[in-house]
């Protein structure tokens, strides 16, 4: 292997690492808030990618259909819930945002035909799709367990990912797609080429991570979620609502599990079940932040990424064995470090 | 109908099945024990211990592989192969559990996600092993020259591996072992203190969890008579975890249940599904996912206890077990000093939390610490008993330094504590909680409380601890869930455990905090019985007409120091106690 | 008592008539999991099979089998002993056809496998007696991809495969094939399906600097090997494998795999097919019901193989159905018997011509060499 080589190899490695640093800052967000391992955060990805590339084919997008399938149903559990406690007044919120909001975004689809559109629009029009499933997703499955144990959630996050992942390839098959850079530019940086898009993933992954660090120091709804975070009795008793704050976790890490996919369509496959394994990359460099730290978890993304790309050099056909193996002893040093107080209740 | 009632139909049923049920049932049928025997390690693993795994399917893997490879390469037969695959997957399973199970928290499960998919890798590129490909024909089960080729016969084989092995766990959950094995999801803090090996414990629910893992892959491979990579991947192991939970994960039969549910439900929605919606689609994964989060919304805890609730508990009064007593250890003599603390310091960082500290405690006496909220004493108390090492100075138990002793090996010396917030397992029985207390007291190991050879032991055991309930005053409740005890009994309990251990030192963490007058009346009787039979008792509390009434000697805490010692009435009208507790008396 | 006998009897006879009115065919495909791009057309091919033949009422029951080898063979059994069913098309990969030779032989259920290897039925013995195959075997392609090589002038080539037993069934047969032409394989990679970079094995390959590189992977994941090789400038040839042969590799391959050589079933060229090709006609037919149903360009060659199951069936019924009565032991004998002898066949992919031998029957008609040519499949010389 020459100097070149580890460049390059340096260069993927980072790129897949940073795809991965964003979903673990979403897994240790949403376990952090919810006690929810949120094994379908992978398929925001796909869901994400795969609505753009369906604009841009010119085909109405199944997400289209889900989002207003969820809609009605979270429109009638809350109204369910909403007559049995006496708060008919919330009527119009959520008819709102379960109703009016899909049905004015399936008018635009179907009307609009977004395919001319310029890419932005596109973009812009997929995340409203995808992203205000996340909530939906809380609220259905997740809401009425928030108090059950970690297992139970976890469970319940593979089931959510099972119905999930038969959704994706009921609506987009089962081949996949690319959709066309944001950018064709590259640039020589002697022996390395940097292509436009490598640098929009990075550069998108560190712009969205400062956005999250501002919105958590600055904003009184990231405030909320840390306040939270740290402790969910305490949150309550001053007034924060952890529904409130479930909703708001699972709508950030669809947030950015769609923008993930949407960055990374252009420069690799996306299929229907393309997300577990992100996912899961993503979820091993949360682990190695403890689920509690963003910076760490985003350095043991990326070097999830890196171990990948040599590995992959090295020994295509064991990477999987390598890097997984690599990431037991990377366990066991944090496990031993981080201090592991036993709770006292 | 009682439970054994129930039990002996559902064998019979079993029995009767395949000379009634169509074929492709037994075939059904076949698969649900297979996965069943799977489900039931989860269960002890991960319903029972706490520790979640994702990587069964790769212990089924190695089962499997190892018969495919010894019968067809090497023309073993496969009743040796199975031993050659339990050797192989155990020594996996230690080595693995050596690693993993030092993982806390959630360590543990990707550790698990981690060996799982490297191991299902591994088998798909080792070519010996037939690569992704798989390998084929791998010969049919013969026992006693019948051949098991026909699903008919293979289906007794594999019923009967399941009821051994969901006997099998039975007897280890209904252990000294097992109990210890339950203590885990308590937390090891409370079962380290009662001399229970918490890292031994683990591994051997692991290895256990392993093992069955590793017969189904055997029984697999001969039914399948072809391996390939895909049944052990990760998707699989998660499906197991699936099968547990839905069942019930703190239930042995709750593998059972979870294991028949999901793959009769799987087989009902892949004949009907197509007959709703047309052959277009492949909507059985959809379907099944959504009907599973509705499930585990409707149960959390599984689809047994459900079950279980149309079954009539078993009636009448169960009768306190009794047994010879277990031996005693000889007690030191009143007035001997049996702990010494010297200069303690203990520093958190830049943080002094004890400073400079001295203490002693005599046996038949009852010591007790107190101080205002922070001043430091369960510092002092986790020092004493090992929970924290001291940063300097020392502490003599019976003499002897405890410096680099950990809790467990100072319990065993006879130094025995409760918690200031009670540690219990609420789903055990109040009996059960107290026979932990007795743990180190037996010496019986895993196989033999397997398959009940401990029997003697455990009744000694178990009227130990049933002694120790009457002596406290909980003799009504001792078969009831120790969850369902008011707090106050539920402290109380945790004094019985304590002297279920047999000590001579007793540490007791703010005993008397939300007892009623009365209770406090009583467990102040129980003190003083004790010190009257020479144990010597350390006690931190809050509630000063409760010390003032009982203990010997007080020693306040404040800001980390000691104040002052003395007896009761001296220290009750020192000055600096009084501002410590008053702030300030000018 | 009279009664009674006259109600079993009845109730018997309807039965044997019930038997004896359908032909009950099961099939087991990889609908979902990772096999689903091929599983998926086979699955709508089977809807366009006749639902008569030989006069005969031809149910069939699909079944999913989730590409994995637990499940293929459970829906064996299932079919087997619950549908009685009197043959048996699927799985979609070989190693859940591999799983499924066993249980077929057992039950005397002549099987179709829609799997690439050879291995599914050679050698012949008592138990792959009841097994047949559509697909062209693996290596009928490799050698293809061989000749080929040759001609072009190619000495050395990077392999770079799926991780699973596609890439390694391929890997396999490749190497004996380019042994025999003196080709070397300069470094053999691998990858997954759902992988976002190969960016490390594609740096790997280039360090050999190989004259050609073959991709061996189905669908469009085979589409980013060659991306990656663009990107990074490799000059050299492109192969594919015939597991590409849809119009989904197209369009994500877009410039990427434009002049890639690949073997595939003629039916993926039909219509430049000489019309003296009996393939052209029958690819024709099943190409424009295809279409009809899902929508034009959405046919793709995998699901050809379950169409070329379809006539096996129309072949061999009305011979097995002179001997014996659907629903029984013989006549599943029969049918068995009746595609062992199935001669001249012409398919969508290639002319059968079966024997004890051989259960495939393809000979050199059943593969051509195609080019990637302006975003469409073109017939190479």
């Amino acid at each position: 292997m020459d100097l070149q080589i580890a460049l390059l190899l340096s260069q993927d490695g980072i790129t897949n690492g940073a795809i991965y640093a964003l979903l673990s800052l979403a897994l240790v967000l949403v376990f952090a808030v919810t006690r929810v391992i949120f094994i379908p955060q992978g398929e925001y990805v796909a869901f994400g990618a795969l609505t753009l590339a369906s604009f841009q084919a010119g085909k109405t997008p199944g997400t289209l259909w889900l989002l207003i399938g969820a809609g009605v149903i979270t429109a009638i559990v809350d109204l369910v819930a909403a007559a049995r406690a006496g708060k008919m007044k919330r009527l119009p919120q959520i008819l709102g945002w379960n109703i009016v909001y899909p049905a004015v975004l399936a008018a635009i689809v179907l009307l609009l035909k977004p395919t001319g559109l310029p890419l932005l629009a596109q973009v812009v029009l997929s995340l409203a799709l995808v992203v205000p499933l996340g909530p939906m997703m809380y609220r259905l499955a997740f809401q009425p367990l928030a108090e059950a144990s970690s297992l139970v959630l976890l469970i319940v996050a593979v089931a959510v990912h099972f119905a999930l992942v038969g959704l994706g390839l009921f609506f987009f098959g089962a081949e996949g797609s690319r959709t066309p850079a944001f950018s064709d530019a590259s640039f020589d940086l002697g022996m390395v080429t940097v292509n436009g898009q490598t640098l929009w993933v990075v550069g998108a992954s560190i712009a969205l991570i400062a956005v999250l660090y501002q919105f958590f120091e600055r904003t009184i709804y990231g405030k909320a979620l840390r306040a939270t975070a740290i402790n969910r009795t305490g949150a309550r008793l001053m007034g924060i609502s952890t529904v409130m704050a479930g909703k708001l976790s699972f709508l950030l890490a669809a947030l950015i599990g769609a923008l993930s996919g949407i960055l990374i369509a252009p420069i690799t496959t996306i299929y229907y079940d393309t997300g577990f394994l992100i996912g899961l990359k993503g979820f091993v460099g949360a682990i190695v932040g403890g689920l509690a730290s963003y910076p760490i978890a985003a350095a043991g993304a990326v070097l999830v990424g890196l171990l990948e790309a040599f590995s992959s050099f090295w020994a295509s056909a064991f990477k999987e064995v390598i890097v997984f193996t690599l990431i037991i002893p990377v366990l066991l040093w944090r496990s031993l470090t981080t201090h592991h107080v036993e709770e006292d209740e | 109908m009682s439970p054994r009632i129930l039990l002996a139909a559902f064998v019979l049923l079993l029995g009767v099945a395949p000379q009634i049920v169509p074929e492709f049932y037994i075939t059904l049928l076949n698969y649900i024990g297979l996965y069943a025997i799977v489900a039931l390690g989860l269960v002890l693993l991960t319903g029972v211990a706490g520790l979640t795994s994702f990587g069964q399917a790769a212990f089924v893997g190695l089962g499997a592989y190892t018969t495919a490879w010894l019968t067809t390469a090497h023309g073993v037969s496969p009743w040796l192969a199975l031993p050659a695959g339990l050797v192989l997957t155990g020594a996996v399973a230690l080595i693995l559990g050596f690693m993993t199970l030092r993982l806390s928290g959630h360590y543990l499960p990707l550790g698990t996600i981690a060996w799982g998919i490297s191991l299902y890798y591994l088998f798909g590129n080792l070519e010996f092993l037939g690569g992704h490909t798989g390998m084929t024909g791998i010969p049919a089960l013969g026992i006693f020259g019948i051949d098991l080729k026909e699903g008919r016969y293979f289906y007794y084989l594999i019923w009967a591996v399941v009821l051994g092995a969901v006997w099998l766990t039975q007897n280890l959950l209904d252990s000294r072992e097992g109990r210890a094995i339950r203590a885990l999801k308590g937390g090891t803090v409370m079962a380290e203190a009662m001399g229970v090996d918490t890292a031994r414990s683990k591994v051997v629910a692991f290895l256990v969890a392993a093992l069955f893992a590793c017969v189904s892959g055997w029984l697999y491979a001969h039914l399948q008579r072809f391996v390939n990579p895909t049944p052990f991947g990760l998707h699989i192991g998660i499906e197991y975890l699936f099968m547990a939970v839905v069942g019930g994960a703190a239930h042995v039969w709750g593998a059972v249940v979870g294991a028949g549910l999901i793959t009769v439900l799987k087989q009902w929605l892949q004949d009907l599904l197509p007959k709703l919606f047309g052959a277009s689609g492949n909507f059985e994964i959809i379907v099944f996912g959504v009907m599973m989060i509705i499930v585990l919304q409707r149960a959390r805890d599984g689809l047994w206890p459900i079950l279980t609730r149309f079954v009539p508990q078993r009636g009448g009064k169960r009768e306190a077990p009794q047994a010879e007593a277990m031996p005693k250890r000889s007690m030191p003599q009143s007035g001997e000093v049996i702990l010494e603390a010297k200069n303690v310091v203990k520093r958190f960082g830049g943080l002094v939390a004890n400073n400079n500290m001295n203490l002693t405690v005599k046996a038949g006496e009852v010591m007790a610490l107190i101080g205002p909220n922070g001043a430091g004493k369960s510092t002092m108390f986790n020092c004493v008993s090992g929970v924290n090492s001291p940063t300097e100075g020392e502490v003599l138990f019976l003499g002897k330094s405890v410096a680099g002793l950990n809790s467990r090996q100072i319990a065993r010396q006879g130094m025995s504590r409760t918690f200031q917030h009670v540690r219990l397992l609420s789903t055990m029985t109040v009996l059960e909680n107290v026979a932990i207390g007795a743990h180190m007291r037996g010496d019986k190991g895993v196989l033999p409380a397997m398959l009940h050879l401990e029997r003697a032991e455990e009744q000694r055991l178990l009227a130990e601890a049933a002694r120790q309930i009457e002596r406290v005053g909980l003799k009504e409740h001792m078969f009831e869930q120790a969850g369902s005890l008011a707090l106050g009994q539920q402290r109380i309990l945790e004094i019985a455990r304590a002297l279920a251990a047999d000590p001579c030192l007793l540490l007791l963490d703010e005993p008397a905090a939300g007892l009623r007058y009365l209770e406090k009346q009583a467990l102040a009787d129980l003190l003083r019985r004790l010190r009257g039979e020479g144990m010597g008792i350390l006690l931190v509390e809050h509630d000063m007409d409760f010390v003032m009434g009982l203990a010997d000697r007080v020693v306040v805490m404040e800001f980390g120091e000691k104040i002052a010692e003395g007896l009761p009435e001296e220290v009750q009208r020192d000055p600096a106690v009084l501002e410590a507790y008053l702030g300030g008396v000018e | 008592m009279q009664v009674k006998k006259i109600a079993v009897a009845v109730i018997g006879a309807v039965a044997a008539f019930a038997a004896q009115a359908d032909i009950n065919v099961g099939v087991t495909l990889s609908a979902t999991g990772p096999a689903a791009s091929l599983g998926i057309p086979e699955k709508n091919t089977i809807a366009l099979l006749p639902t008569s033949i030989g006069g005969q009422k031809v149910h069939y029951i699909v079944l999913d089998d989730a590409s994995d080898t637990t499940t293929a063979v459970k829906n064996v059994r299932k079919l087997i002993s619950e549908d009685k069913v009197d043959i048996i098309i699927g799985s979609t990969i070989t190693p859940n056809s591999l799983a499924m030779v066993d249980v077929v032989s057992e039950g005397e259920t002549p099987n179709i496998s829609l799997a690439a290897s050879a291995k599914i039925i050679d050698p012949a013995n008592p138990k792959t007696k009841w097994v047949f195959k559509t697909p062209q075997n693996d290596g009928l392609m490799a050698a293809a991809i061989a000749d080929h090589m040759t001609a072009a002038g190619v000495k050395t080539v990077g392999f770079i495969g799926f991780n699973d037993a596609y890439g390694e069934g391929w890997y396999q047969v490749f190497v004996q094939a380019a042994e025999k032409k003196g080709i070397k394989i300069a470094a053999s990679e691998r990858y997954n399906r759902a992988d976002t970079s190969v960016t490390g094995q594609v740096l790997k390959l280039m360090s050999v600097k190989p004259d050609a590189v073959l991709v061996a992977g189905s669908g469009t994941p085979a589409a980013l090997p060659q991306a990656t090789l663009k990107e990074k400038g490799y000059t050299g040839k492109y192969y594919q494998t015939h597991g590409v042969a849809n119009n989904d590799f197209l369009r994500v391959g877009g410039k990427n795999v434009e002049g890639t050589f690949l073997p595939a079933g003629p039916m993926l060229v039909a219509s430049q097919l000489p019309d003296s090709n009996p393939v052209k006609k029958s690819a024709n037919e099943y190409i424009a019901k295809y279409e009809a149903a899902h929508g034009k360009g959405s046919v793709a060659t995998f699901g050809g193989h379950a169409w070329d199951a379809g006539l096996l069936l129309q072949a061999a019924v009305p011979v097995a159905l002179k001997k014996a009565q659907p629903g029984s032991k013989e006549f599943r004998a029969a049918l068995r018997d009746a595609l062992e002898a199935t001669k001249n066949v012409a398919g969508a992919h290639g002319i059968f011509n079966m024997s004890a031998g051989d259960h495939l029957g393809f000979d050199n008609r059943a593969r051509v060499m195609v080019q990637v040519e302006n975003g469409a499949w073109k017939l190479a010389k």
